[in-house]
């Protein structure tokens, strides 16, 4: 489709907003992995909490 | 005759408790996914295909349906901060902290965005990437205090205490929404006043009023569906510094 004269400013702003987007998502889902990637560590290893040791 | 001692989990609890938010949030979080991304599809449908170019700016008015998206979560998500806040003092409500944190650096994206595609707009219509008027300035203003808060909960080592402490910086900081919402109506300004919400109703023809709500709806679920998952990793990342401070006491008995 045609855009017009400032076609590039549209595109820019989509474009810039889609990356950001991106790595909005891509962070948030990085960080939950690393989180549960370590918790997973320490239970490996035997590590509870002291709640959990009770029981 | 027995007596039920283990009453069911009321609704409040059922929020407040770690746990219990998780297991019923954790099964909401594809759904949301799914939801949001055919409304991104449907959006984006209708912001290209399915809606005509202005009459007075042409196609930069394609822009408006990620501009003004983003500026409508850049408060709405102060709003939750806002309202975590108060939780979080009054009720010491634990998910309100966790609200609070997870929020804020959605905030400061969506008011980036809504800077960075208002500047990109504001070149081909008004002739300026930018101008010190009210609303871009207490937009500016926004996006700094948001930077500030995810500031002041990194200078915390522990949480509950930075809880304490963001919660009266964000509710300080929530005068300026008010200031962001009426600048384009007390001062003389580029920006146009409020052309969606007004007393005789919307502004704009019904074209370019769909996709305008449909993207609306979708960055909304976006926002949504981050809070939760960023939430979440929340929760578990306090569980994970409580297994550390265990190993290192078990560390420290040892020896």
């Amino acid at each position: 489709m045609d855009l017009g004269p400032h076609a590039v400013f549209i595109i820019w702003a989509y474009v810039g907003v889609t990356a950001a987007v991106v790595a909005l998502i891509a962070w948030i889902v990085l960080s939950g992995r690393r989180v549960e990637k370590r918790i997973a560590e320490l239970e490996a290893q035997g590590v509870r909490r002291r709640a959990e040791k009770t029981t | 005759m027995t007596l039920d001692v283990a009453p069911k989990p009321n609704w409040f609890a059922r929020i407040a408790n770690p746990s219990q938010f998780l297991g019923w949030s954790r099964p909401l979080l594809w759904p949301l996914t799914i939801l949001t991304a055919i409304l991104f599809a449907a959006g984006l449908y209708f912001a290209f295909l399915d809606s005509p170019p202005d009459y007075q700016m042409g196609n930069t008015v394609r822009i408006m349906y990620i501009h003004v998206p983003n500026a409508w979560l850049s408060q709405f998500v102060y709003g939750v901060m806002a309202v975590s806040a108060l939780g979080s003092l009054i009720w010491r409500h634990p998910m309100a902290d966790v609200s609070m944190k997870a929020a804020a650096p959605l905030g400061a994206v969506f008011t980036a965005l809504a800077l960075y595609t208002g500047s990109l707009w504001g070149r081909p219509t008004w002739g300026t990437f930018w101008e010190w008027d009210g609303r871009m300035t207490s937009t500016l203003v926004l996006l700094l205090i948001y930077l500030g808060l995810i500031a002041l909960w990194r200078a915390f080592e522990d949480q509950l205490r930075a809880g304490r402490v963001v919660a009266v910086f964000t509710l300080i900081g929530a005068i300026n929404i008010p200031i962001v919402k009426f600048s384009v109506d007390w001062w003389q300004t580029l920006h146009q006043p409020s052309s969606v919400i007004t007393p005789d109703g919307p502004r704009m023809p019904g074209s370019i009023l769909t996709p305008l709500l449909v993207m609306m709806g979708a960055f909304t679920l976006l926002f949504i569906t981050l809070q939760l998952k960023s939430m979440h990793t929340e929760i578990r990342r306090r569980r994970l510094a409580t297994l550390e401070r265990q190993r290192a006491a078990a560390a420290e008995g040892a020896k």
